[in-house]
């Protein structure tokens, strides 16, 4: 596959390499705010060609670890109504509320469907019309699009018995609450390239400026995780903080204006709450009073939902950069894909999964084979 | 795995984003355990397994079932016999390259092909919905029929039920199928030492893209055809060149990083591939990064994965590339000594990661 091998090229990707460690000369710690890029650096094994003084910390931008256990309950709670068709991506289905999962909601006789578009679940709404149709509405600024203008269309052709569970999330007003923390460590942030695709650039600069950080928009592919690198550190070097775009071929600095349009005309902003982290003010979108009648939660009255969580689980930490996944004590041992005590360990783009999947040989031999699945 | 050690924590109060306490920040999944089957118990990783060895294994004993292998390898009358069984659930009945007619042979012929047996004998056992049409079951049989001639065996026992409307898929087809291994044939992971040399007949993840480009109603640009085909023929190749293989499986569910684990796993040699090695089509690799899908982990039926000793691997390739199924045999990787039990890849980049055994199935991710 010709544009994505171009991006994967080993020549090039040694002379970023190359050019990254004659470019470093002291310790740095870049953020990637996104789940894909932690899935891809660990993926192709990124983080072990950089320069040792180089760290790479994983953010929170994982859509499926960081919904709120209490919407996931909801989901569930919804799933399990016997009128109810409950359509969700497929890597929604394995993360846990408290004390199941939607996968465990279909053994049990729920009608929980894997759908790839959430306009699937609309074709499915007109399909069955004495059924309700409920799609699981979550994901960052990159998702968030298409599940707004699904509800545009639902009203629009006035498909009563569709609704949407929203809990999408804003990437900015997170950037602001880890660099306002205390206990930051991060230096500069490779940016979601997806992301700004949808929302442009205009959201950063005030941030660069107030952090004085660099904020490199960056791409998923191999050579797009290097390029982003090698602009965040040559920034860090000079003493730079600006905003600069490494991901030029899909990012535009106005962003997609359609699609900004419809996220305006169908959400409004909210405080939500972040999985491991807690509530983040205006880091949320949820469906604005006039799309209400598509509002599950409000067809539903799924209020009252209360929530069990685990002490144990350090994936907190883990996600502003206190702690690598291997460190903790629970990792590969009771916490794993399996068994995630963690949200961080269920998602395949979480930082604990990808760790778990791909980065035993870290370990010590004794944890590693503990860890490995006994076939 | 029941500990729900919780704490009272429903959603935190809004904090203004300048006072957030990062040191108070936790992780909320509560641990559980799965008291009903789920689609992952079926997917061929490590909920498949969990299956077997917590449930079946214990309920069955018998040293046969100790061996685990997709075929039974049973001495009889001076002879080893191998004996397979395996059911189809597939949708759609008809797909790209193959019916589910097919898949019902081959996969039962494969079977045995990897214990070195040519399958002689199948029985099959039709389960029918109730209002399935009868032109969908001649169809599906007459595949079925032909399917068993290009392989060479012969349908001998079968049986029938119906299921009420609602209660079935359709089609579910069993069969199992007997064959002899000859003498000097020994396959099992147990005989993998390192250096052996790890090579597999051809592209991967052909099958499992070509499915869910009908099932779920996903066009990719061009069409895949499914790779389902009868491997008794190349395994007859290869042996002719030495019986001195080392282990042999045709790596369906849970695609190829399933079955290099399951060997790993076995065998306690570690295992070493080299991604850029590794055949996976443009169509099939597009497939993939549209889903958010690994090839490693898609579904094959046609294809076969052989750890050979290093001296024949040469002589081996050079057979299962002069036979149509192997065309595109090619050479991924060995078998080490170091990282007992696990299967490691070389990216492209030149880092390493683990390939792990896939939990249950694999998930489109959402975005």
């Amino acid at each position: 596959m010709k544009y994505i091998d171009e991006f994967q090229d080993p020549e090039l990707a040694r002379r970023l390499l190359d050019d990254i460690h004659a470019t470093v000369t002291r310790p740095w710690a870049l953020m990637e705010v996104c789940g894909g890029q932690t899935h891809s650096i660990i993926r192709h094994g990124i983080d072990q060609l950089l320069p040792k003084q180089l760290e790479l910390i994983h953010g929170p931008g994982c859509p499926v670890c960081v919904t709120p256990l209490e919407v996931i309950d909801k989901a569930l709670e919804i799933a399990s109504r016997p009128e109810v068709i409950f359509c969700s991506f497929g890597d929604m289905l394995r993360v846990p509320g408290t004390g199941r999962d939607l996968f465990q909601v279909r053994s049990e006789g729920g009608d929980v469907r894997v759908v790839y578009s959430p306009l699937d679940a609309l074709r499915i709404a007109r399909q069955n019309p004495d059924r309700q149709v409920v799609f699981f509405g979550i994901g960052f600024e990159t998702t968030a699009p298409p599940n707004a203008m699904t509800v545009h269309q639902a009203r629009k052709l006035g498909i009563a018995n569709f609704s949407m569970l929203v809990s999408h999330v804003r990437v900015p007003p997170a950037i602001e609450a880890i660099m306002s923390s205390p206990s930051c460590r991060v230096q500069g942030f490779l940016a979601a390239g997806h992301v700004c695709s949808v929302m442009g650039m205009g959201e950063y600069p005030g941030l660069a400026e107030r952090f004085r950080v660099p904020i490199v928009v960056t791409g998923f592919e191999p050579l797009d995780i290097l390029e982003g690198v090698r602009r965040a550190v040559r920034q860090l070097e000079r003493g730079e903080h600006t905003v600069d775009n490494a991901y030029a071929r899909a990012v535009r600095p106005e962003g997609n204006p359609a699609a900004r349009a419809m996220l305006e005309d169908v959400f409004e902003v909210t405080d939500r709450a972040w999985r491991g982290i807690g509530v983040i003010p205006g880091s949320g979108w949820r469906l604005s009073s006039k799309y209400r009648d598509h509002d599950a939660e409000h067809r539903f009255q799924v209020d009252g939902i209360r929530t069990e969580e685990p002490a144990a689980c350090r994936s907190g930490e883990v996600l502003q950069g206190l702690l690598k996944p291997h460190e903790c004590e629970a990792f590969g041992t009771v916490c794993t894909p399996r068994t995630p005590l963690g949200a961080t360990m269920v998602s395949s783009e979480g930082a604990c999964a990808a760790y778990y999947l791909y980065r035993r040989l870290d370990m010590p031999a004794a944890k590693a084979r503990e860890a490995t699945p006994v076939v | 795995m029941s500990d729900t050690t919780a704490v009272s924590a429903a959603v935190p109060a809004a904090v203004p984003a300048a006072a957030l306490d990062i040191e108070a920040w936790t992780c909320p999944a509560p641990l559980r355990d799965r008291p009903r089957v789920v689609m992952g118990h079926g997917g061929g990783g490590a909920l498949s397994a969990e299956l077997v060895q917590q449930i079946f294994a214990p309920a069955y004993g018998g040293a046969a079932l100790a061996q685990m292998g997709d075929a039974a390898v049973l001495p009889l009358g001076g002879a080893r016999l191998a004996f397979s069984t395996d059911s189809y659930v597939v949708r759609p009945l008809f797909f790209p390259g193959g019916s589910i007619g097919d898949l019902a042979v081959n996969g039962t012929v494969n079977d045995l092909a990897m214990s070195g047996a040519r399958a002689a004998y199948l029985s099959c056992g039709f389960i029918l919905e109730e209002g399935v049409e009868l032109d969908v079951v001649t169809r599906v049989s007459e595949a079925l029929g032909a399917a068993a001639r290009t392989a060479g065996v012969e349908v001998v026992t079968g049986d029938t039920k119906v299921v009420e409307a609602g209660h079935g898929d359709g089609i579910f087809i069993n069969t199992a199928g007997i064959g002899l291994v000859p003498a000097g044939v020994d396959l099992r992971p147990q005989r993998v030492v390192p250096g052996d040399v790890v090579i597999v007949s051809g592209a991967i993840g052909v099958h499992g893209v070509a499915i869910m480009s009908v099932r779920e109603g996903l066009e990719f640009g061009v069409e895949i055809k499914s790779d389902c085909a009868a491997l008794g023929g190349l395994v007859d190749a290869m042996l002719a060149v030495t019986p001195d293989l080392h282990v042999l499986r045709d790596p369906t569910r849970g695609g190829l990083a399933a079955t290099l684990n399951e060997i790993a796993a076995a065998s306690g040699a570690g295992v070493v591939i080299r991604e850029r090695d590794v055949p996976v089509p443009p169509a099939v690799a597009n497939a993939c990064a549209v889903l958010g899908l690994d090839p490693l982990y898609i579904a094959n039926e046609g294809k076969l994965v052989a750890f050979v000793p290093r001296e024949h691997a040469d002589a081996v390739l050079e057979a299962m590339r002069a036979h149509p199924l192997g065309a595109d045999s090619v050479i991924i990787g060995e078998a080490v000594e170091e990282h007992p039990g696990l299967v490691v890849t070389r990216t492209g980049l030149g880092g390493t990661r683990v390939v792990d055994l896939p939990m249950g199935e694999q998930l489109p991710r959402i975005c």
